[in-house]
């Protein structure tokens, strides 16, 4: 049995080096994303184009316009003196946002009068504007004298604190994400498009003639597709060692074991979509669709599941590699063990039993 | 110009015989741009918050109260010692944790600044660090409520997005994401159908010119993209309710250059693909992804560094976004949007030349 299996694997390694463009396509994508997230994209708001109209022209004026500068947050590409230069600088996008000083501003702060400061900013990115205003507040507020107004008691410092990722990296964040889904998206569409190719040219009757048996055929046809995931899988975690400093902070065994666990699950999905499809271009969509999708924005890679609606939060449930991404997270970034994680590998078992059960019973019936 | 009609008419009638085409075309994408619609979304709403109360005074027991009754956090656990976060923060169950530490109202009353502590959750970036913007904020208030006044306020002016709805952003980029993929893949895999058939051979000893082989083909799919407009746009706009201020036609207009590139795009793939299925793969993979990550779609821009915001000025989507955030938020027109739309014109006719240029060497 094992050596039919065997041969069934060499054989499948063999097509697949036939097809170097696929191949390419499928193992080149993971390191360009991982490259991308590395390099290019964050939610780290900077640069923040900026502008300054100063009805005041005092000195205090311009210090707290300096101090905005001077935040390294903030990038003044205008200075004046008349507020209807906004608009259309806001419409063209060439500033996010702008400060407002009075004509009172200076004599206000002599006379230790409350005065207020007007900050416009450009809202249609909502999350960039909210930190923006974030660091509009901070800034005000480490400038601004403070009084006491009633005999009570003093203001309330916060002594913010960063755990995991003290410095915020995105790549940290996103690197467990990214395996989840170069996991997923190979195993499954290269599952499903090799299987669904022997039906498509009619090998499938070839190989039914020998004496495999449905199960075999099963593990040797998924097994090459489970080592170059892991390959690719370890690879992505040394480039995210190497390149952004992510470390792996929990035992390597349960991060193995549970990428295991998630791989039966995803080549198990393969298989489904294989038997449901009877043509490479519906199983491509139909892996596409099943897989790439829901775990690109159901999952929690990107976007958190706590803000979506309550009936979406509910169908994430059915998008295994969400499980996958709250336990890598926990073991990759946070060195928790399995009595942090456990429901979650307990979810992905599940999970694989239903789906291998399902699409061995399913293949049985086919052959 | 008959001939020119013919292949069009048989393009079109390609299309209407495929009974799996209608579906993609019409309810992939708006099953995409609902999900999206509700997924894609950044706002952190009511982030899970841990309290330790080591205090456990009146003073102490009104910021906790402060930070229970704000819109922002949803207390999840109160526990008696900071050892107690680390499950909690481990397993998710908390993102923030706060602690007021003993002594706090005794601070106070003296007069001293009193400190809370806040241990965010870095490894949801995004949640630990508007988290900690967040509490930032309920503890201003606090102190403010409590006696101490800053001389200086701010007063925000949110122009264009006024409730800060991260939804009116991301939808119309959504829209340009739709008309990329379909447009682009379905243009690809025409071409490449007709050489994987073979019927590519019966087309060249025709009398058309490659010239009108291209334009044969891509014209059909460029009604395919407006009918996507039409398609998503009623969803976009009474569904998801994201104000249009602009003028529907300029927003059109603006989508013929955009589709120009898009089509171009399609026709360089189906000369690098023989088979659909490396169509497909090349589309989704090599130019559907990286477009989308490095467009602005979810990323802002000028958060890349250097070398990758040179490298956006080469993707189509980055005009289109301005474009489509320009004419739906900002209600802007071509007097401020000409820039994208001459950027994505010139764009699409050096796609399309090049595009055309291997095309030729394909079939000669």
């Amino acid at each position: 049995m094992v050596r039919r299996t065997l041969a069934i694997a060499i054989k499948e390694l063999l097509q697949l080096r036939r097809d170097p463009r696929t191949t390419l396509a499928l193992f080149g994508m993971p390191i360009v994303m991982l490259l991308l997230y590395g390099y290019a994209l964050s939610f780290d708001v900077q640069h923040i184009r900026f502008a300054v109209v100063d009805h005041d022209g005092t000195r205090a004026g311009r210090e707290v316009a300096d101090s905005f500068v001077r935040s390294g947050y903030f990038d003044l590409v205008f200075h004046g003196n008349d507020v209807r230069v906004l608009d259309p600088l806001f419409d063209a996008g060439r500033i996010q946002a702008a400060l407002v000083i009075p004509a009172t501003y200076g004599a206000d702060l002599a006379a230790r009068r409350a005065t207020t400061l007007q900050f416009v900013l450009d809202g249609s990115d909502s999350q960039t504007a909210t930190t923006i205003l974030g660091y509009a507040r901070q800034v005000v507020a480490s400038v601004s004298p403070k009084v006491r107004t009633g005999t009570r008691d003093a203001a309330v410092a916060p002594v913010p604190l960063v755990w995991y990722n003290p410095d915020l990296s995105s790549a940290r964040f996103l690197v467990p994400g990214l395996l989840a889904f170069i996991l997923m998206v190979t195993s499954v569409i290269a599952t499903a498009l090799a299987v669904v190719r022997e039906k498509e040219r009619g090998t499938m009757e070839s190989l039914r003639a020998t004496p495999l048996v449905a199960f075999e055929l099963l593990i040797g046809k998924t097994l090459p597709y489970l080592l170059l995931a892991s390959g690719a899988a370890a690879g992505a975690l040394v480039i995210a060692r190497l390149l952004f400093d992510v470390h792996v902070r929990g035992s390597l065994f349960w991060l193995a074991a549970v990428t295991l666990l998630f791989l039966a699950v995803s080549l198990g999905w393969g298989i489904l979509v294989s038997t449901v499809a009877e043509t490479q271009q519906v199983a491509f969509q139909l892996g596409l669709l099943s897989s790439m999708l829901p775990t690109f924005i159901l999952s929690g890679f990107i976007f958190p599941i706590s803000s979506m609606p309550p009936a979406l939060q509910v169908i994430t449930h059915v998008v295994p590699a969400r499980y996958f991404l709250v336990a890598l997270r926990e073991i990759i970034l946070k060195g928790a063990g399995p009595e942090v994680w456990w429901n979650q590998a307990v979810g992905l078992l599940i999970y694989g039993v239903a789906v291998l059960g399902l699409a061995t019973i399913r293949t049985v019936r086919s052959l | 110009m008959r001939t020119l009609l013919n292949i069009l008419i048989k393009e079109l009638l390609q299309l209407k015989r495929d009974p799996k085409i209608l579906p993609i075309l019409f309810m992939a994408p708006v099953i995409q741009l609902t999900l999206l619609g509700y997924a894609a979304t950044t706002d952190i709403k009511r982030v899970e918050l841990a309290v330790c109360d080591l205090d456990r005074t009146a003073a102490s027991r009104q910021v906790v109260d402060r930070f229970t009754s704000s819109k922002y956090f949803r207390v999840t656990a109160t526990v008696d010692s900071q050892e107690q976060f680390t499950p909690l923060l481990q397993s998710g169950k908390a993102r923030v944790a706060l602690t007021i530490p003993a002594g706090f109202e005794a601070e106070r009353s003296a007069g001293r600044p009193a400190r809370v502590q806040l241990v965010a959750d870095g490894a949801d970036a995004m949640s630990g660090t508007i988290g900690l913007a967040y509490a930032a904020t309920v503890l201003q208030d606090a102190s403010v409520a409590a006696g101490t006044l800053p001389l200086v306020n701010l007063r925000p002016t949110v122009l264009y997005n006024p409730d800060l709805v991260s939804r009116n952003y991301m939808v119309p980029g959504i829209l340009g994401l739709i008309i990329m993929i379909m447009t682009m893949m379905l243009t690809a895999m025409a071409v490449v159908r007709e050489s994987e058939l073979g019927t590519m051979e019966q087309l060249l000893v025709t009398p058309l010119t490659p010239g009108q082989l291209i334009v044969g083909k891509l014209v059909p799919y460029a009604l395919v993209g407006l009918v996507e407009v039409f398609t998503v746009l009623p969803v976009v706009l009474f569904w998801f309710k994201v104000p249009l201020r602009g003028s529907f036609l300029t927003l059109l207009l603006l989508t013929l250059p955009y589709m120009l590139c898009t089509l171009g795009l399609g026709l360089f793939i189906s000369t690098l693909a023989q088979t659909q299925q490396q169509a497909m793969m090349l589309s989704a993979f090599v130019f559907i992804l990286p477009q989308m990550l490095l467009s602005g779609f979810a990323f802002p821009i000028q958060n890349m560094p250097a070398f990758f915001r040179a490298v956006t000025y080469l993707v189509p989507l980055r005009y289109y976004l301005v474009i489509l955030r320009g004419v739906f938020l900002k209600g802007v027109g071509l007097s401020v949007l000409w820039p994208q739309a001459l950027a994505l014109l010139v764009m699409g006719m050096a796609i399309l030349g090049l595009a055309r240029l291997r095309f030729r060497r394909r079939l000669g």
